[in-house]
Formats: structure tokens, sequence, C-alpha cells
């Protein structure tokens, strides 16, 4: 990067790509620089020929990236997430195979695979990936698909605002891509505290990365949770009172109102950080009475709820799949969301306890130390109503149970280890170290990966009318409860023996041996990756013998499975008139659930717009600008943002019409083809004999 | 018609069940939306209090130094009478008063509400002029921020008002339109509450 800055390109130049660093000098830590760099240029390169080849790109324009259906707007969202929680774990891995090489002595302190500056750009990007663009679109995703299916609803509340957060989020997370190739990240964590990143001691474009893409996706996280709160609110279906919805409902509406609450504090620390490093303003600087603490303050008050806005739809997904895959109500649905909301309101009042050692008086440590030990109890309440949930039911061990075992067991342990470092006292002996690391992984990784993958396995069907192979989701799931416990098990162990987080380098050789099982560890994860895509390609292959177009394959009790599987874009045929908790559950007890409505309606859906797609490339510009100081072109995606929501609002929107005819007709042939499928015990429901219609004679839950 | 006592104001007709619905949820969806911004808001006046204290203000000028309370009581009337004013525009909606009426009241809001702008520039400019720039201490840029914030969305607000003025020209007053400005006024009232803070927390108690 030259000094000036051009009028045209910013501070652009040939100098900033990884591969400009491996020819002046190569080493390991340029070639893994440039590999990667090589692997996004290579899988866009071999996205691109395949889209053209296949002729794909009218077909995803006009019914994917166009398509307000918040169905295909969460697949889309998983999608994204599941390609950034393939870089996510590949930067795992090459963090776990440096720090197994990362010995050095008092003498050479540096050595291992990659330098100094490039692992802390591998921890930041790690971080802010994991949480931001995978955490999040993976639940936001599995919320949209599902949630209106569970409502009774056709779909959100605001569909076309609904496709601008997913262009927002998918603008955001190009920004992180984009930096693979095009400068550095940077290297102040996913957390990113000033002073270090301050423009004194962090120049450069790799801050400004981060906060870019925080920025972006940020507001499209705000907007989707004003949305999923909204369609809770005002679009169920009559009858769905609220104590009548799937908990999976229950933990959306919790997540919904701590986006709501919770991002704009990520909103204020993130533009405070910018007019620090673009304005110079004073907010966190060392000098002219600017105070960091404060970042740490607000970032954290976004930050704490975050962690349960990760965990609470994980939760609704362990309370759906508890009572299906048992065959039994249920256990305790009042306490479930007694707890949930508890979870939510606590989680507001914890956030000091990410930053004890800041200096601030012992009662105040200690008030925020009750207050989240507190949070373990609705925590606990929940492990024990799906515990009782499971108790004597005919449990089957699909893969969805197997992440929940493995979430009961490490789930557990996670939360402990969070409840000791809620003392203060033993937090000041372990914060900062490889026990933190390995307390949230611990939580995370069970919590949140397991339970959205239990989803995704769960969910599969339904949108794509074929199940997931259970065989392979079940070595999947292992995969990731193996690796888990190899790669952070050792990390507390590091940790009580004094080993800081994010150390590029230490001397200490009583490490090595914990050092080389949470590399085997990691190993095991990369295993869990490929066999997670394994799951999927060869579920794929199979998807005639796993069909299952009756729609119900898991005899399951809400009312998404009353819908053929792939649902159509409309869902219900007629929205369902809802008398019970667990609707198509009591539907089937009275027996003849799949009878016909009365009458078909025309359906009136939201017609598909570019909107969103506009809307992601203009932020998406925006923040590529700013990044680079591109102004005249940053003033240009800023101009264009309000510029399209204004041409939008002047002209008149037409819906698209479904005719009831074509409704009709689509419905009566589903359920000539239920009536026609040989029903499936719940022991059968592995083999191909499951088509999606259920015994119902087995329906006890 | 307002019988379900949703949003009287609104006069989408007898018969429009479903266009009542729908008013329903995006009015509410835009009332949750202003909820988060007032969270922005809350965070940014909580952190000026924060650096409200002689090492916020790291030896740069003081709300003694800069603050003109006679330009913020002008600002504060301009705003307030453009929050009046906009009653003007829902009474026009509920009465169907014509178009005509309508974009009236609405560019009344609007140069009430440009009125204001003008006077918290030429504060900002003037306090510029006397050191009082954001690169000078935290207090400053708490103040900028907050206060700035502030301008920005009345600036928002004047830029929805015309969006909508064109709206109402070329589609004329259907549904939706009205639905818009139900929101707009909820904003622009927003804006008043905002201010009222402002006034109240940043300019009279540091200048007493």
């Amino acid at each position: 990067m030259s000094g000036e800055t051009s009028p045209i390109v910013g501070n652009l130049d040939w100098n900033v790509t990884p591969y400009t660093d491996l020819l002046k000098h190569v080493d390991s830590s340029t070639i893994v620089g440039a590999g990667a760099a090589s692997v996004l240029v290579l899988g866009a390169i071999a996205g691109l020929v395949l889209f053209t080849y296949m002729r794909w790109w009218g077909p995803l324009y006009r019914n994917w990236l166009t398509s307000p259906d918040a169905k295909k707007i969460g697949i889309m969202y998983i999608a994204l997430a599941l390609v950034m929680l393939a870089r996510g774990i590949i930067e795992g891995f090459v963090m776990r195979a440096h720090q197994a090489m990362a010995l050095g002595t008092l003498a050479q302190k540096e050595s291992g695979l990659v330098a100094p500056d490039h692992f802390a750009q591998l921890f930041s990007t790690h971080g802010t990936i994991m949480i931001f663009f995978v955490a999040m679109p993976l639940l936001i995703g599995l919320i949209n698909f599902v949630l209106p299916q569970q409502l009774g609803a056709r779909d959100m509340a605001f569909p076309v605002l609904n496709q601008v957060s997913l262009g927002l989020t998918a603008a955001g997370a190009g920004l992180i891509m984009i930096s693979l190739l095009v400068g550095q990240f940077g290297t102040g964590g996913w957390t990113m505290y000033p002073p270090y990143t301050g423009k004194i001691f962090s120049p450069g474009e790799g801050v400004d990365y981060w906060l870019w893409a925080i920025l972006i996706s940020g507001m499209g996280s705000t907007l989707t949770g004003m949305n999923f709160a909204v369609t809770i609110f005002k679009e169920r279906a009559p009858g769905m009172h609220l104590m009548r919805m799937p908990l999976f409902c229950w933990t959306s509406l919790c997540v919904a109102i701590m986006l709501i609450y919770a991002m704009p504090a990520l909103t204020v620390s993130s533009v405070m950080l910018a007019l620090d490093r673009y304005a110079d303003f004073h907010f966190f600087t060392n000098a002219a009475g600017g105070n960091m603490m404060n970042y740490a303050n607000i970032f954290w008050m976004f930050g704490h709820p975050e962690v349960y806005i990760l965990i609470l739809p994980a939760f609704g997904v362990f309370s759906e799949i508890s009572s299906t895959y048992s065959g039994k109500r249920l256990y305790g649905y009042t306490s479930l969301v007694i707890a949930s909301m508890s979870i939510a309101v606590i989680s507001f009042t914890v956030w000091l306890h990410h930053f004890f050692t800041m200096g601030q008086s012992a009662g105040v440590n200690i008030a925020f130390g009750i207050a989240t030990m507190i949070i373990g109890i609705p925590t606990g309440v929940k492990i024990y109503d799906w515990m009782a949930t499971l108790w004597r039911g005919r449990v089957r061990i699909t893969a969805p149970i197997v992440y929940l075992t493995g979430f009961f067991l490490l789930f557990v342990i996670g939360g402990l280890s969070g409840i000791i470092l809620a003392n203060p006292s033993i937090d000041y002996q372990v914060h900062n170290s490889t026990f933190l690391v390995a307390h949230f992984h611990n939580v995370i990784i069970p919590g949140v990966l397991y339970g959205m993958l239990a989803g995704i396995h769960y969910w599969f069907p339904k949108a794509f009318g074929f199940r997931l192979s259970e065989t392979w989701g079940r070595r999947t799931a292992l995969l990731f409860v193996g690796g888990f416990i190899f790669t952070f098990m050792p990390l507390y162990v590091l940790g009580l023996m004094g080993m800081p987080r994010r150390s590029p380098t230490f001397q200490n050789p009583d490490f090595m041996p914990w050092m080389y099982i949470a590399a085997f560890g990691g190993v095991l994860m990369l295993c869990a990756l490929a066999s997670l895509c394994w799951t999927f390609w060869t579920s794929y292959r199979n998807r005639r013998a796993l069909a299952v177009p009756g729609g119900d394959p898991w005899n399951g009790s809400t009312l998404e499975w009353s819908t053929p599987a792939p649902v159509p874009e409309w869902t219900f045929p007629c929205i369902p008139r809802v008398k019970a908790r667990e609707d198509w559950g009591e539907t089937k007890r009275r027996g003849d659930p799949w009878r016909s409505p009365e009458t078909y309606t025309d359906i009136e859906m939201p017609a598909n717009t570019a909107h969103g797609l506009l809307i992601a490339g203009a932020s998406f510009t925006l923040g590529f600008a700013m990044v680079w100081h591109i102004w005249w072109l940053a003033i240009l995606g800023v101009l264009a943002i309000p510029g399209l929501v204004v041409l939008r609002g002047m002209r008149v929107i037409e819906p698209n019409i479904i005719p009831a005819a074509q409704v009709e007709e689509e419905d009566r042939r589903f359920r000539q083809q239920v009536a026609s499928l040989p029903p499936a015990t719940r022991a059968d429901e592995e083999t191909e004999r499951n088509r999606g219609v259920p015994d119902l004679s087995e329906f006890a839950g | 018609m307002s019988e379900n006592g949703l949003y009287p104001g609104l006069n989408l007709g007898e018969a429009h069940d479903d266009a009542h619905l729908q008013a329903e949820s995006t009015v509410f969806g835009f009332w949750v939306f202003l909820m988060s911004d007032l969270i922005i808001f809350g965070i940014l006046f909580a952190s000026y209090a924060s650096y409200l204290d002689p090492i916020g203000l790291a030896g740069g000028p003081g709300p003694q130094d800069l603050f003109d309370v006679k330009s913020v009581a002008i600002q504060t009337a301009f705003l307030l009478f453009g929050g009046v004013a906009y009653g003007g525009v829902s009474l026009s909606v509920k009465y169907e008063q014509g178009r005509a009426k309508l974009i009236l009241w609405l560019l009344i809001c609007a140069v009430l509400g440009a009125g204001f702008l003008f006077f918290e520039i030429k504060d900002f400019i003037s306090q510029a002029g006397e050191g009082g720039t954001p690169q000078v201490s935290g207090w400053l840029s708490s103040y900028w921020l907050l206060v700035g914030l502030h301008g920005f969305h009345v600036f928002s607000g004047i830029l929805w008002i015309i969006a909508m003025i064109g709206q109402i020209s070329t589609r004329g007053v259907d549904d939706v339109v009205k639905v818009r400005l139900s929101m707009l006024g909820v904003f622009w009232h927003f804006l008043d509450l905002i201010w009222v803070g402002i006034f109240s927390f940043v300019f009279l108690a540091t200048l007493t």
C-alpha cells in the first residue's frame, strides 16, 4: 500500500494481494495466505463455470435471488452459512496446526506455520465468520424456513424487507471473503477492541473490513429481528394462541426481541470506532478524553445477548426433535416457555462479566457474577425438560438425536465452566487464557452448531422432498462430537497451565502433548466437515430412494408436517384453523388428517423483485469503497440505497396471484398421493418404506 | 371502520378488512423499528453523560463555552411546530381533503424541519469556529454524534416527506400511501421526542 490515496482507486494498488507477499518472500505463512486466496479465486471460477455450463443463471435469478419467499430466503441463508462454515473450520484447523508447531525458545520466539500477524488475522476472521456469518445466518435461515410454516402463515410479515436483510448479510460476508484476496483483515480479534484497533495502532484496511462487514450485516440482522417479531405477533393462523405455538416459535420470538434490542448497541460501538478511524473522533483513543472501556461496555451490551440469540434457536430445535423422535409430547411446555423468556431477559443483565478485570469495584463484579450464575437456572430447567421428554419414549437414534445427546453431554460441561468463570475471583485467574476459549467453544459448538445441524437434518425433507442419509448424518454428528472433545478439552488444561489465548508462540514444552491432541481434534473437525458435505451429496444421489412426498417423514405433530415435501410456494392451500397446541398431532389423533379443505381461494403471494439484490450490491460497493477510501464510489453507494428505496416506493406493486384452480389441482394431487402411499411405522423410518406418510396408529405423542 | 380501534385516522374505507390487517402489521413493524432506533439514542445519551467530566472534556471547550441557548430554543420551536403541522397531514388524510391540501401540509412540515436544520447547522459551524470540533475531545465527539444523528434523522424525515409528495402526485392517495403517511407521522413525532431529551439533557442540564 502506498502512502498516497488516489482519487480513482483510493488506497488500492497491485501490492494488496497475498500473491505479492508470496513473490516478495516465500515461506509457509505466505504460501498459506496465497493458497487461501487461490481457493477463493478457483472456487469462484469453478462456480461461474458450473453455473454457466449447467445454464443455472436464469433459474438462480428467477427462482432464488429475486424470490421474496421466506422459505427460499431461509435456504439461501443456510447455504451462505455453510460456505462460510467451511472457511471457518479450515481456519480453525490452520490455527491448531500452527500452534502444534509454535513451540519457540527465548532466543527464537517466532516459529510455526504462519507469521504472528497472519495468525492474528486468522483468529480474527475465524471468530468474526463463525459468529456473524455462520451462526447468525444459520439460525436466521432456519427460523425463516420454519417459523411461518409452524405459525400457519404463508410468509413473513415483510417479505421484501426479508430479502433486503439477506442481501445485507451476504454483502457483509462478501466483504469478509474478498479480504482474503484484496488486502489484509484486522488483527484485533472478533471483538476488535480499541485503542489497538484505532488508527494509530492499526492503520490500513484490516479493521475497516471488519467494521463495514459488521455494520452492513448488523443492519440486516436488526431488520430481520423486526420481521420475526411482527410475524409472530401479527401473522399467526387463527386459533394459534401464543401458548399454542411450538417451542421453536417461542425461541424465535425471544431471538427477535433480543435482535431488536441488542443489535443497536453493536451498531453504535462500530459507528463510534469508525468515526475514530475515519474522522479522528476521540471516543476510544488514549488521548483527548477518549475511553476505550466504553467500547467494551457498549460492545458487550450487544455481545452478551448475542450469545443467547445464537443459542435459543438451537434450544427450540432441541425441543422439537426431542419430542418428535421420542414419539412423546414435549415435557413441561410452559416451563420451557418461561425458561426461554427468562434467558432472553436475564441475558441483558450480565454483559459486564466479559470485562471483570477492567477495574470496576468488587461490588459491581459480584452483582454481574450472580446475574450470570442465575442464567444457569432456566438453562438447567430446559435440559431436564428435554431429558424428561425422552424418558420412556420410543427414542429413535437418528442423526438429530445423536446431536442432542452430544449436546447434553458437552453443553452441560460448557455451562459449568461458564459458572466457574462467572465467579469474578476465578475469572481474574483464567481470563484471557485458553480456558476461556475452551469455554465458549464448549457452549457454542454443542449448542449452536449441533442444534442448527440437527435442525437442518430434521427439516431438510420439507425443503427438498428427500431425507438426508441417516447413516452419514450420524457419522457426521459423531465426528463433530469427537472433533469437539479432542480439540477443546485440551484447551481447558492448557488454560489452567497458564497459556494465554491468541498466542502465536509459546516457550513451555509442557504444552506440546495437549497441543498435539488439539491438532488431532482439528483433523477430526475437518473430517466432520467433509462428512457433512458427503451427507448432502450422497443423499442427493439417492434422492429417489429417500423421497418423502407424503411430507411427514418423522410422524411430527406441528403444522409444517401437514404439507407436501417439498413444500409449495404457498405452503398451505388454505390457512389452517388451529384448535390445539401441536395441532397437526391432534388432527392425526382424531383420524383422517389429510382431508382436503372445502373450498380453495386465490392466493396472493408477494411478487418477485430484484430489490434485495440491488440493495446488497449497493451496500457491498459502499463497504468496499469505504475500506479502500474510494470516496466517489462510496458516495455513489450511499446515494444508491435511498434512491432504490424511493424508486420502489413510487411504484404500485401488484402481488402475484395464484389462481384457486391451480392450488386445488396440486393440493388434490398431493392428497391422492398420500392416500396411495403405504404408511410407514417408526421402525421403518430409516428405510425406503418411509415415503413421508406415517402410520397414524403409532401416534401417541 | 374503526371499531377495532386501530389507527382511526387512516380512513382505509369500510370494506377494506385486508388493507386494515396489512396496515396493522406494517405500522406495528414501524413502531418496532423506532424502538430499536430509540436504543441507539439511549446508548448515545449514556455515552454523552459518561464523557461529560473533566477527563472527557480533555481541556477543550465545554458546554458553557459553546452552547447558545437562544438558538437551541429557536430550533426547538421549529421542530415542535413541525410536529404540530403534521397534525394537519393526518387530518387531511382522515377527512379526505384532497391532494393539494395534503401536499401543502407536508410542505409546511418540510419547511419547518429545514428551518430547524438551518439553525442547528449554523450552531455546529459556529461551535467549530470556536474550537469545538469533534476531533478535540471525547465529550465533543459524543455531542456531535448524538445531536448530529438526530439532525440526520430530521434530514431523512425531510427526504421522506419529499418522497411522499412524489408518491402522492404520481400514484395518488391510495391505501399504501396512507399507511406510509401514518408511519411518517410516527417518525416525525419520534424526532420531537428525541429532541425533548436532547434539549433537556444535553443543553439545559449542562447550562444550569
